[in-house]
């Protein structure tokens, strides 16, 4: 197995289809024409003896093709957050040494002082040189890529927010795994186009340039997010699909607010995950794009992406009903894709009957749960304990509850913020919130929330807190509630809780 | 007769057909396309015809399962010949369509 079989039987298929077009500066690259500059660059790669590729940049035509150059050589190919400061990088440079590394044109020389690192800027390496000094057109075809199910493909840092980042390993077969049991290969129409968002080290956007290979479908790049723009290349290309995550949406909905409907009749779906989508935002968001199939899609870096969807059927019949089971479903992110499984567990590690709240545990091939330097973290029988909070209904609708170690503990009754969070947003006034525990000398923990309120509405501290009380027990009321403008957010839409938490502990 | 590895890469010695191994029992079986025994593509060299019996062809990106499924087979080279196990032709997989996630 090898993700560059997905990409030899595109080229094979559609040689001539535009694969990837940067949204910046419209370059475009076919699906043959990155086959072959794997091919160029796997040698380059192989002959400079780097054991890994990094990428220290935005998405372009560099992306999928550091990718599969990599696979194509058999180094593990390792994207690298771009907005980290100099010392971070550096001390994951020395993590992955040696490798060769494609930056930003303008940082390309930033980093000549790391041993065993060989940076090269991205228009360089596009113009087929893996390292400055290599030499071009080398005649000689690259030899075979490997098909070892067992080597790594990618190496993903984890954000690290409680810690030095760790390494997730996820092999060849995990990722072709992942394709083989959610895409059939050629399934795009020529004229079907995926509008990639997400940066190159999120797990979402390698999964991104998988799926659209495989299934035949443009893609377009927009490396810098702004709603304005993503707008504009929607409709400049005539974008089919796109993902995004739940801050990107609410900023997208929130630029087409005064209109009657979004005007993007190409867009046939869009998907989002990373993060607890609003109600309110996917509510209006429907209402803005009618025609356009909405699914929810649920992972992690470890499960090589999407592990559970909640699909378009599922998002209308949500929308529609009347029945409480079946409107609740709009806030699920679905059921488990085939050949995957989902349990819920609690402390002990006993499953949960359903509704009941526990860790989330998934099993699957396409699940890795491995983490470089400590083998897997998956139990004897291949479950991964993903230390997502969550409950699960009786038909198999999984429903997010926040991270297993965000859970407040008040008085030893455990509670998670998740579900005081809904009860404030379903307050009129009420645009965001985040809850967590906060030391208390009396309960150990107390509950303590940030809010933000909608443009132009008021409320009292006082009316939120009755609110929830008239809605839950009195042990989730806040006894700190404070109004914020905004809540801290990372670039891919994650809560930073951590930063809410260390803020209202200290107020 | 073999015992085939997951994500191995087999060619046909009488088409152009090329498959991967996407799942296999623990036993030595004989998978051929086109009535022939598959080889690893770097010793397979062609020689022989397409058994007439055998010449349904396989489609890329196509899988193919045997009755018990124990076996599964992804198309990754089209080709004139048709797989079997052990002689018994494998089947064309239907695929479900899956709402699109990323």
């Amino acid at each position: 197995m090898n993700i560059m079989m997905l990409l030899e039987m595109a080229a094979a298929t559609f040689p001539d289809r535009t694969a990837f077009v940067d949204g910046n500066s419209g370059e475009r690259l076919s699906y043959q024409a990155l086959f072959d500059n794997a091919g160029q660059h796997a040698k380059q790669i192989s002959a400079g003896g780097y054991s890994r590729v990094g990428m220290l940049d935005v998405s372009s035509l560099a992306t999928p093709t550091g990718l599969f150059a990599a696979a194509w050589a058999g180094a593990p190919y390792v994207p690298i957050n771009y907005r980290l400061t100099q010392g971070e990088i550096e001390a994951l440079f020395a993590r992955i040494t040696p490798a060769c590394v494609v930056t930003d044109d303008q940082r390309a020389n930033q980093f000549d002082h790391v041993a065993d690192i060989t940076t090269v800027g991205r228009t360089q390496f596009l113009a087929q040189a893996v390292s400055p000094d290599a030499t071009q057109d080398q005649p000689e075809a690259a030899q075979e890529w490997s098909m070892d199910p067992e080597e790594t493909a990618v190496l993903l840092f984890t954000s690290g927010t409680t810690g030095a980042p760790k390494a997730a390993v996820l092999r060849q077969k995990h990722l072709v795994s992942y394709i083989l049991g959610s895409v059939e290969f050629a399934c795009a129409e020529e004229d079907e186009a995926a509008l990639v968002c997400v940066p190159p080290y999120h797990i979402a956007g390698i999964a991104a340039i998988l799926s659209s290979v495989y299934s035949g479908r443009r893609v377009v790049q927009l490396a810098d997010f702004s709603p304005e723009r993503w707008i504009e290349l929607v409709r400049e290309e005539k974008v089919s699909t796109a993902f995004v995550v739940p801050t990107m949406l609410s900023r997208i909905v929130e630029t087409l607010q005064d209109q009657k409907s979004a005007d993007m009749p190409h867009l046939k779906s869009l998907s989002y995950g990373g993060g607890k989508m609003p109600l309110s935002v996917i509510e209006r968001a429907m209402q803005l794009f009618p025609d356009t199939d909405f699914t929810n899609a649920y992972g992690l870096t470890e499960t090589s992406s999407t592990v559970a969807v909640l699909g378009p059927d599922d998002h209308r019949a949500a929308a529609g009903a009347e029945d409480e089971t079946l409107k609740r479903r709009l806030v699920s992110v679905g059921t488990a894709l085939p050949g995957v499984e989902i349990e819920i567990r609690d402390d002990e590690g006993n499953t949960v009957a359903p509704g009941e709240r526990g860790e989330i545990y998934v099993r699957g091939e396409q699940v890795s749960g491995e983490y470089e330097g400590r083998g897997p973290v998956t139990d004897s029988d291949g479950w991964f304990p993903t230390r997502d909070a969550g409950s699960m209904d009786a038909e198999g609708y999984l429903f997010l509850e926040g991270r297993a170690d965000d859970v407040i503990v008040r008085g030893g009754e455990n509670m998670s913020p998740g579900e005081i969070e809904d009860v404030l947003l379903e307050h009129a006034a009420v645009k965001d919130a985040a809850c967590v525990g906060i030391p208390s000398e009396q309960w150990g923990e107390a509950v303590a929330a940030a809010v933000v309120l909608k443009a132009d509405a008021k409320v009292e501290a006082t009316e939120l807190k009755e609110w929830v009380k008239s809605n839950m027990r009195s042990s989730r009321v806040p006894e700190t509630l404070e109004f914020w403008k905004e809540l801290p957010y990372n670039e891919t839409g994650k809560l930073l809780r951590r930063v809410v938490k260390e803020k209202l502990s200290s107020a | 007769m073999a015992i085939l590895k997951t994500g191995a890469r087999l060619k046909s010695c009488v088409c152009d057909g090329e498959v991967m191994v996407v799942s296999a029992p623990d036993t030595d079986i004989d998978i051929t396309c086109g009535g022939t025994s598959m080889a690893d593509p770097a010793d397979a060299s062609k020689s022989g015809e397409v058994n007439p019996d055998h010449a349904v062809g396989i489609a890329i990106g196509k899988r193919y399962v045997s009755e018990a499924g124990d076996v599964e087979l992804l198309c990754v080279k089209a080709g004139d010949g048709g797989l079997a196990v052990n002689g018994a032709l494998l089947l064309q997989k239907d695929t479900k369509k899956l709402p699109k996630t990323d």
